[in-house]
């Protein structure tokens, strides 16, 4: 009996976008089907895997984590070269340092940090601020300007404060990262906003606020799957591709900081199985750019995306 | 009104509706089975099972309180409605162990039960393999698997001979017999019917599976689960969509829970690739792996991908500690929606400062919704206050609330007595408001 295929026809696609430059430029997105269904679309562009990189040193990084950054994580340069030798697709370098709780580092230092990174290392470029709407509006611009012309992508863009980091990526050349709490239409509404601001849909990328495994993944799974939907029914304030921030939520997890148990096994095992169960099924869901934290979860993930293409359904 | 018109419109209530109208508008709405009219003739009734029955039939294997049941599945996104039954997770064993490492594995497979947001979860079922080749070794590893656990088998063995001898040993158990092939299927049939056991059926490809499966239905047995053959993850999920798919748009072959085996040469891969399966369509998962650090991530998942989105996971009401606080430590109000509570215990947690979380019962729902909702009120909190024992732990009287309902704060404190501090909108606050506020 042969089975009719059941295909669906999708009117809509995922926006491409490129981050980077020249022939080191990467690009994201342009799929018009769901996440490695190929029997029914194209997929341009697989998923794209940073890890993150601190302009200052994390003080409560488990041990299973620190250790793959000996020695590097009081110098971003040193460090993201180490990320470039681990086989990163892009450094995302985090201004944990502007915090005002921690160095409170003024948007001049967060410059110069980003300016040596972007001197050392020749793959594209993610740059995230603290946290704090306030400082991120100073810091991201500052940041942005340094890095002029290298096509990077700063973020966090929040309903406070898109005006500035919007600003700086349209003077700079960069795209942004728009972030919204787990909602689908506030995510629209910040899209809209920044799109408004003359900012065009394929230099926009989408923040959910994902969780965990264990921590509310579901949540983030359904809203990303309800925005890869918009885009492929037409929604063209929902194509934009998605960020994932596994790393950071991963390794909040108990079941990442917690010490070798009967009960739970091996800690550098499971720590690394929680970020990359974390990520893949975020990729299952739609995520374009996922930020970790492990070399070796990145690693993983990367064997698995290149099993997912390669034996993806078929023609 | 197409219900109505195969009723036999006697309107003699014996379905304990007024008119047979009633009953089909019942009926449609599935507020009442159709076994209830008892006057149907067999053509209406055959008709009416067939336009009623569930896209993805529901299949158990197992007897007792460790029965599985699969399928009932009606969606191809959870946001759609939800997902029924949860993937079955089965942990592989092979007949080429020795006696002794069999029951050491199946010991570990036991232990493989896990606390998540106050209830245990444990993996479901133990696949013993037949990778000896040789009937006799299979039934005794079958006999060892069924005195050391309590979970229900799986009998994988394409081989009719060393199936049925496994069946003679374990069949009072209800196992999935794993199972019929192209060559074995009207044997491997005749066995599933003779022990009344669930059977998987295995195609090379969609096209022969859909062949195979209208024959053993054919046969008479209709207690089926679903083998695309693939074993490459990419191919396995193009093949589960395709069966979800199918099986939704009533393409009756596919009409049964599918089975998918996570046999990846890399270890971690096939952990990962096991967590794929979960999330898209499986409804048996099997894994080789009994190490905890391999399964607690898959039970996780399988746990957050099967929530019922329309009701949010709670946590119990009651009074937490995070990081051994003292009588001098912060008291924190939340709700008891699991999400927002282990927000906040993970934000206290970095805050490294000892705290006490109060989990507000608010039918789980989050701060803002409770509060909205009127479930989170200056009366409940302070409740929960007086009844939690809270007062008995600590020398102080302040309570920290969450920065979105600060209009709480003059009602609680009027009505608690306690002295409420506002606390950040966002528990990701925490840490440098506890620091910042927090002075005895």
């Amino acid at each position: 009996m042969t089975v009719t295929i059941a295909k669906e026809k999708w009117a809509g696609k995922v926006v491409e976008m490129v981050i980077g430059q020249g022939p080191n430029a990467i690009k994201v997105g342009g799929e018009n089907t769901l996440p490695f269904l190929r029997f029914e679309g194209e997929i341009p562009n697989e998923p794209v895997v940073a890890l993150e990189v601190w302009d200052t040193e994390p003080p409560d990084w488990p041990d299973v984590l620190a250790s793959a950054f000996d020695g590097v994580m009081g110098d971003p340069v040193a460090w993201a070269m180490r990320c470039v030798d681990y086989g990163a697709d892009l450094v995302c370098l985090r201004l944990a340092g502007a915090h005002p709780d921690n160095k409170d580092a003024s948007p001049a230092e967060a410059a110069a940090t980003a300016r040596a990174v972007a001197g050392a290392v020749n793959i594209p470029l993610m740059v995230i601020g603290c946290g704090i709407d306030e400082k991120d509006a100073e810091v991201l611009p500052a940041a942005g300007e340094a890095l002029a012309g290298k096509n990077a992508l700063l973020g966090c863009a929040t309903i406070n404060n898109y005006k500035a980091v919007t600003t700086a990526c349209v003077l700079h050349g960069h795209s942004v990262i728009a972030t919204s709490p787990l909602d689908i239409n506030l995510a629209k509404q910040l899209n809209i906003l920044i799109n408004e601001m003359d900012l065009p849909i394929n230099r926009i990328a989408m923040d959910p606020l994902v969780g965990a495994l264990g921590y509310g993944i579901e949540y983030a799974y359904s809203i990303m799957e309800r925005t890869r939907l918009g885009a492929l029914t037409g929604d063209k304030m929902l194509a934009m591709p998605v960020v994932c921030f596994v790393g950071q939520e991963t390794w909040k997890s108990r079941e990442a900081k917690t010490a070798d148990s009967d009960e739970w096994g091996a800690q550098a095992h499971r720590a690394v199985l929680w970020e990359v169960i974390t990520a893949t099924s975020l990729v299952q869901a739609g995520g374009s750019v996922l930020v970790l934290r492990h070399p070796e979860s990145m690693k993983q993930l990367k064997n698995h995306i290149t099993a997912m293409i390669k034996e993806a359904g078929g023609k | 009104m197409e219900i109505f018109k195969q009723l036999p419109k006697t309107n003699c209530k014996d379905c304990g509706q007024a008119t047979c109208l009633a009953f089909a508008m019942a009926l449609a709405t599935s507020k009442i089975s159709l076994d209830k009219c008892i006057h149907l003739t067999d053509a209406a009734r055959e008709a009416l099972d067939s336009a009623f029955a569930p896209p993805v039939a529901l299949v158990k294997i197992g007897v007792g309180d460790k029965q599985v049941e699969l399928g009932n599945e009606t969606v191809l996104f959870r946001h759609d409605k939800r997902f029924e039954h949860p993937t079955a997770i089965a942990v592989s064993v092979s007949d080429s162990l020795s006696n002794d490492e069999i029951v050491a594995k199946v010991d570990a497979i036991n232990n493989l039960v896990f606390d998540r947001v106050g209830n245990t979860y444990s993996v479901d079922l133990v696949a013993v393999d037949n990778c000896s080749n040789d009937a006799a070794r299979f039934a005794e590893a079958v006999k060892v698997v069924a005195n050391s656990t309590g979970l229900p088998l799986v009998i994988m063995s394409e081989d009719v001979v060393a199936a049925e001898r496994a069946l003679d040993v374990a069949a009072a158990g209800k196992p999935l017999l794993c199972g019929a092939n192209v060559l074995n299927y009207a044997a491997m049939t005749a066995l599933a019917r003779k022990f009344e056991v669930p059977l998987v059926v295995k195609g090379a490809g969609l096209n022969e599976l859909a062949d195979i499966v209208e024959k053993v239905l054919a046969l008479g047995w209709q207690q089926l689960i679903l083998d695309s053959g693939a074993r490459a993850v990419g191919q396995v999920l193009a093949d589960q969509t395709q069966i979800r798919r199918q099986a939704l748009k009533k393409f009756r072959p596919f009409g049964y829970p599918a089975i998918a085996f996570a046999t990846n040469a890399d270890p971690v891969q096939a952990v990962v690739d096991a967590g794929v399966y979960i999330a898209k369509y499986a409804g048996v998962v099997v894994v080789d792996s009994a190490d905890p650090a391999d399964i607690l991530p898959l039970i996780t998942l399988r746990l957050n991908i099967y929530t019922d989105p329309q009701k949010p996971l709670a946590v119990q009401s009651k009074v937490y500690e995070i990081l051994n606080p003292g009588a001098d430590s912060p008291v924190y109000v939340t709700t008891n929606f699991s999400l927002t509570y282990f927000c906040v215990a993970g934000d206290i947690e970095s805050s490294r400062i000892p705290g006490y979380i109060l989990p507000v019962d608010t039918d789980g729902t989050s701060v803002l919704t409770g509060w909205s909702a009127g479930k989170f009120t200056p009366e409940k909190i302070t409740e929960m206050l007086n009844n939690s024992g809270i007062a008995d732990r600590v020398s102080h009287r302040k309570v920290i609330i969450p920065g979105g309902v600060a209009v709480l704060s003059g009602k609680l404190q009027e009505v608690s007595g306690w002295e409420v501090l506002v606390g950040p909108r966002e528990s990701a606050g925490i840490p440098s408001f506890v620091k910042q506020c927090w002075k005895q």
